[in-house]
């Protein structure tokens, strides 16, 4: 494996020029805010008021100095995990990460892996049964799914399930379910409220975060697997008609066994490189679909930033989203490699 | 023009790149029922924002882009004669609201789709000509806008420019260019191997004549077919950002703005739980139509990059 050990170290350098270019880019962003209001972005306690705090900060990091020179200090002050203060939560921008990302965390875990099979089932029911009504169909139910506003959506399904019938609320628990999870016998293992509940083994809890997942995962899946859909019924569709498949089928073999077993297995590749794309419109629904659900993860928190003007908080989001778009395409060329020898050695 | 260069320019209108472009688009849409919808559906909001004026007239001497309003009264009142999609909050006429919506949602859809297109052209001829140290700076940079999603790239724009419609269509541009930026140096990578380029050069035609005379008309058709066809996804993002209170300010006509103002009256009120059905159900039909108008058209299109599909 001594060829993967080098394509790895060299796949890793490469990300670094990407990272420095995200990090200078959200710099920029910030440079348009005077001194003064950038000195948001480097504080980590409330105090801000005070002027003379804003002019030693401006002492401290340089905000009056060169623009390099404040790029370094503030990379470094990044890098340390300082990213500054969020007033919309009256946080730490850091501390407002680790607070949130559990409710996100736990809204990708359970919608992301129905995103992808719903993605891949449509697909591939469209490609074996191409031009006719299976195809057809869900064709429409992608190109629509591509085509709703998210925002709108979620509002519908929030208007029928919560407004009329009652049964899937907003939220991340409700009251009672809230209480449980603030008394001193629940144990807070992930924060992830589904998983703690199972290892405090109380169903109740359990139940009522699952209810409150319902529909953003829903919402997110409907506008989440058009993409999926698309380049899995174009790389069957190709598979399909290559030799190894002729062959298989002249030999006898079962159509469902072609599919599944031959086909299946190299159309799926191609698929897999949509990891990049999946994380960013992922996180462009989590915005979109924690706002309007009020479920109050790291989406919620960057729209209602925005709306606020607590930009170190927007930037940070941006930041963190860029990174994990540039992390997700690491892990799937890094995964492609081990797949495909041709790759690391070419 | 130079004589030598005016002979080569001697093109019949069917061997013109441009020309046969459209050709190969039109064929591609008659081709497709899926396309022919959309395109439908394009041409009938076409109608509309041609139609504003007359379909809901503005009071004379008001901006026409504010909504009139009936009254301060908060709760909407339901579609009936008299306004036939009923009043947003704060009584604003919703009919009137969609329909110069349309008129917004073209004017944001152009602008960043052509502010894109500008600066993609004008970054991936540069970038594909000249190749190099230029090439690998460009193209680093477009990678770095790749990496972050557009909205949240958007967003983060626009609380750096300030709230409001034009800031929400110059964070678009910004977010937009870099998708033309590599069609355009792919194409232009291609098309300056022709023997055309070559021969302009040894008649000694300035490298600035030959990329604009010769390479990037022969180049960019497809990017430029490409563009308008992201309309639809413009104009969502534009419209999520009105939603999120980002983009165009309370009272003005824009879908997402609209949606944004029903938000308090989505669960209805006790025993009718669709009280205000019209508040977001009318505005959301409007976005979602316009935008499956541009993707369907654009359906044909997946391919029209994919060279083995096109027969030049």
């Amino acid at each position: 494996m001594g060829g993967m050990r080098t394509y790895i170290i060299r796949r890793l350098l490469l990300i670094i020029p990407t990272l420095l270019g995200v990090s200078l880019l959200i710099f920029a962003v910030s440079m348009v805010f005077s001194p003064e209001e950038r000195a948001a972005l480097y504080v980590t306690e409330g105090s801000l008021k005070a002027a003379a705090r804003i002019e030693a900060i401006i002492k401290k990091y340089g905000l009056d100095q060169p623009v390099y020179v404040q790029y370094f200090k503030w990379l470094s002050s990044v890098l340390r995990g300082n990213l500054g203060w969020s007033k919309s939560l009256n946080i730490p921008v850091s501390r407002a990460f680790t607070e949130l990302w559990p409710a996100s965390v736990e809204l990708a875990i359970y919608a992301v892996p129905l995103i992808v099979l719903t993605g891949i089932f449509l697909g591939k029911i469209s490609a074996v049964h191409r031009d006719r009504l299976p195809d057809h169909l869900s064709r429409i139910f992608a190109i629509v799914g591509w085509s709703l506003p998210t925002f709108w959506s979620a509002i519908v399904l929030l208007a029928v399930f919560y407004g009329a019938l009652g049964i899937f609320p907003p939220g991340r628990l409700g009251p009672e379910a809230q209480s449980i999870v603030h008394s001193p016998g629940w144990v807070e293992y992930t924060g992830l409220y589904t998983i703690d509940a199972i290892l405090n083994r109380n169903l109740f809890v359990l139940v009522d975060a699952l209810r409150h997942l319902f529909l953003p995962v829903l919402n997110l899946v409907i506008v989440g697997n058009a993409g999926i859909m698309r380049v899995m019924r174009s790389s069957l569709l190709e598979e399909l008609h290559k030799e190894y498949v002729m062959a298989a089928r002249t030999k006898g073999v079962p159509e469902k066994v072609v599919i599944d077993k031959h086909a299946m297995r190299n159309a799926l590749i191609p698929v897999v490189t949509l990891a990049g794309i999946m994380v960013a419109n992922f996180m462009t629904g989590l915005v979109i679909t924690e706002t309007v659900f009020e479920f109050k993860g790291l989406g919620y928190w960057a729209a209602h930033a925005a709306t606020q003007l607590d930009f170190p908080a927007v930037l940070a989001f941006a930041m963190f989203s860029g990174i994990m778009f540039v992390v997700a395409n690491l892990v799937v060329d890094v995964l492609y490699a081990y797949l495909d020898p041709r790759i690391r050695l070419g | 023009m130079m004589p030598a260069e005016r002979e080569l320019a001697k093109v019949p209108l069917r061997e013109r790149a441009w020309f046969k472009e459209l050709m190969f688009t039109l064929r591609r849409i008659r081709e497709s029922p899926l396309s022919l919808a959309g395109l439908a559906i394009v041409l009938f909001f076409v109608a509309i924002a041609v139609l504003a004026p007359v379909l809901a007239p503005p009071r004379p001497g008001r901006d026409p882009f504010v909504m009139p309003r009936y009254g301060y009264l908060a709760t909407p009142k339901p579609p009936s004669k008299e306004y036939p999609f009923g009043t947003a909050e704060g009584q604003y006429d919703m009919f009137y609201g969609c329909i110069w919506g349309t008129i917004t949602a073209f004017r944001v859809g152009l602008i960043a789709v052509g502010g894109s297109l500008a600066i993609g052209i004008t970054v991936g001829a540069i970038s594909g000509y000249f190749g190099g140290l230029v090439d690998d700076v460009l193209m680093r940079i477009t990678d770095v806008i790749y990496a972050f999603p557009g909205l949240i790239l958007a967003m983060a724009f626009v609380t750096a420019f300030g709230v409001g419609l034009d800031n929400v269509i110059k964070a678009l541009v910004l977010v937009g260019w870099p998708t033309y930026a590599r069609l355009t140096r792919a194409g232009v990578l291609q098309t300056k191997q022709e023997d055309y380029v070559e021969a302009a050069r040894a008649i000694g035609a300035s490298n600035f004549r030959i990329l604009v005379k010769h390479v990037l008309p022969n180049s960019i058709y497809p990017v430029v077919i490409v563009s308008t066809l992201d309309m639809g996804s413009m104009v969502l993002t534009a419209a999520a950002l009105s939603f999120l209170g980002l983009g165009a300010p309370i009272g003005y006509a824009d879908w997402g703005q609209l949606i944004a103002m029903s938000r308090n009256w989505i669960l209805g009120e006790a025993g009718n739980p669709f009280a205000y059905w019209h508040t977001y159900t009318i505005p959301g039909v409007f976005i979602f139509t316009f935008v499956l108008g541009w993707n369907l058209l654009g359906d044909a299109f997946r391919d029209i990059l994919d060279p083995t599909l096109r027969r030049r």
